[in-house]
């Protein structure tokens, strides 16, 4: 089945199975490995994406059925080569060791700042409950999380302010 | 894994996806959100030889005001439910029991008509869909028909629904002023029900006038706790009349034992979930 679909700004036709599940449509059709497969049981939210403006877990979606969708990737944050405040964030405050987790807790982190742009620890730990590190024990995540959403406060300085402005286009807001 | 090959069709019209999952045969599957299915398909636990998709048809989606109901498209997702202002003044249950389904990303694509369908006993929308006599509109080859929630859930991931139909909408009668909650209890986070307990409770001037309460997880299909409801009605609403209430939750009860808890902890929980879901229903 043919199918078009907008990745990361740049718009894609290509003939794919019914069952190409979307994370492998990226990842091997289009090249864009930054969206990782954790699981198979849809549980560790490693592979998360926004699908028209919202996240999703990119292994429990079929390819058909973002036929017609807008789907941003990690791979689409950074601009002009200047990684986006929330990747500023996690590394900086070390939140990740071995990363296999990052593009799904920094994808997912995109669309709780979208919701709630000033997110207390509670509020961080519950957005992110859909996303398992085996790792860092969270807290440096926490952490990295409510420095993004400072770093993304209007006021917080030009070249943050910029980008926020781009990243909420690219979220789509709620 | 990588599911088995599947056709896949993506009908615009309830009346079209109704009448190509009769042509497919009994071997095709709907699909909604996928949150369920597209797991199971993984698995390769089902291997459809056809997928229709419901994601294109927009008469599912969205939530409308009916009078004495509200009315909620089978593909409306726990997302838009969640954010949905009349479902938080007239089904607060509801909403209450969709704040605690998995995580972000699934509620983005689970729908509440597929969860419904889906019909797993420890699903959370189950229970609170039968305490607030809810009311499915399914659609096959033959028409439109009505089923009640009690009618609809017949055992572990299965309805009343015949193979060539779907679930259009669900009529779910309004519950205003009814204070609500839903006391969910399970091991760790996005993780499923080992019992949860779904209330609505209206009061005026102190005294308990009536009562709601289902119980998820406690057979192999969502059970009203009656024996709780009757003692509850002209009660006061106080914690000691709740706990008294409460002390019959289990009452007729034979869930399932597992690993997770076995019958007489059910029972235990449910007797526990109930007082913690109407005490904090009735604000005591
Ligand atoms: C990690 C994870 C955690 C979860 N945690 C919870 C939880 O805590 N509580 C909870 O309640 N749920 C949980 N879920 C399940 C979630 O609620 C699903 O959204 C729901 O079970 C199925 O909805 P869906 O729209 O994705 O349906 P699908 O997966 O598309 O379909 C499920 C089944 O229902 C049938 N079906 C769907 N829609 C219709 C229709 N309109 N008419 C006829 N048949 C239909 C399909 O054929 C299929 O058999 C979880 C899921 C995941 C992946
Ligand atoms: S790969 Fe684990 S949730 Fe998608
Ligand atoms: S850093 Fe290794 S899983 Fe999170």
């Amino acid at each position: 089945m043919r199918i078009t679909v907008t990745v990361d700004g740049t718009t894609y036709t290509d003939e794919v199975e019914p069952r190409q599940l979307l994370v492998y449509y990226l990842r091997e059709t289009l090249g864009k490995t930054g969206t990782v497969v954790g699981c198979d049981t849809s549980n560790c939210g490693a592979c998360t994406i926004h699908l028209d403006g919202h996240s999703v877990k990119s292994c429990s979606v079929l390819a058909v059925q973002a036929d017609g969708a807008e789907v941003t990737t990690i791979e689409g944050l950074a601009r002009d080569g200047e990684l986006h405040p929330v990747q500023r964030a996690f590394h900086d405050n070390h939140a990740l060791q071995c990363g296999f987790c990052t593009p799904g807790m920094i994808m997912q982190t995109l669309d709780l700042l979208a919701d709630d742009p000033d997110p207390d620890e509670h509020a961080v730990r519950h957005g992110l409950e859909g996303n398992l590190c085996r790792c860092t024990g969270y807290q440096n995540i926490v952490r990295a999380v409510r420095d993004a959403a400072d770093r993304m406060r209007p006021g917080a300085g030009p070249a943050a302010e910029r980008l926020a402005d781009d990243s909420r286009q690219m979220v789509g807001g709620e | 894994m990588i599911p088995t090959a599947f056709d896949y069709l993506a009908p615009s019209t309830v009346d079209d996806a109704v009448r190509v999952l009769a042509d497919a045969g009994e071997d095709a599957k709907v699909i909604a959100g996928g949150q369920s299915l597209v797991p199971v398909l993984r698995m390769r636990l089902a291997a459809p030889t056809t997928l229709v998709d419901l994601g294109r048809i927009a008469e599912l989606r969205g939530i409308r005001d009916d009078g004495d109901a509200l009315v909620i498209g089978a593909m409306t997702t726990h997302h838009d439910v969640r954010r949905d202002p009349l479902v938080a003044t007239h089904t607060a249950l509801l909403r209450a029991a969709t704040d605690t389904v998995a995580d972000p990303q699934v509620r983005h694509r689970g729908t509440f008509g597929g969860a419904l369908a889906h019909a797993d006993p420890a699903g959370d929308l189950l229970a609170p869909a039968l305490a607030l006599e809810a009311e499915m509109v399914v659609c096959g080859m033959d028409g439109r028909r009505a089923v009640a929630a009690r009618d609809f859930f017949v055992d572990y991931f299965t309805t009343a629904l015949r193979p060539d139909e779907i679930l259009v909408e669900v009529r779910v009668p309004k519950h205003t002023g009814w204070g609500a909650h839903y006391e969910k209890f399970s091991r760790v986070a996005q993780a499923w029900s080992i019992v949860a307990v779904a209330a609505a409770v209206q009061a005026e001037d102190g005294v308990i006038t009536q009562a709601r309460v289902g119980l998820t997880n406690m057979s192999s299909v969502p059970v009203r706790a009656h024996a709780v409801e009757d003692a509850l009605v002209g009660r006061p609403a106080t914690v000691e009349s709740i706990r008294a209430a409460a002390e019959l939750a289990a009452e007729g009860t034979r869930p399932a034992g597992d690993g997770n808890a076995d019958v007489a902890y059910r029972q235990h929980l449910a007797r526990v979930l109930t007082t913690r879901a109407l005490v904090t229903a009735v604000g005591a």
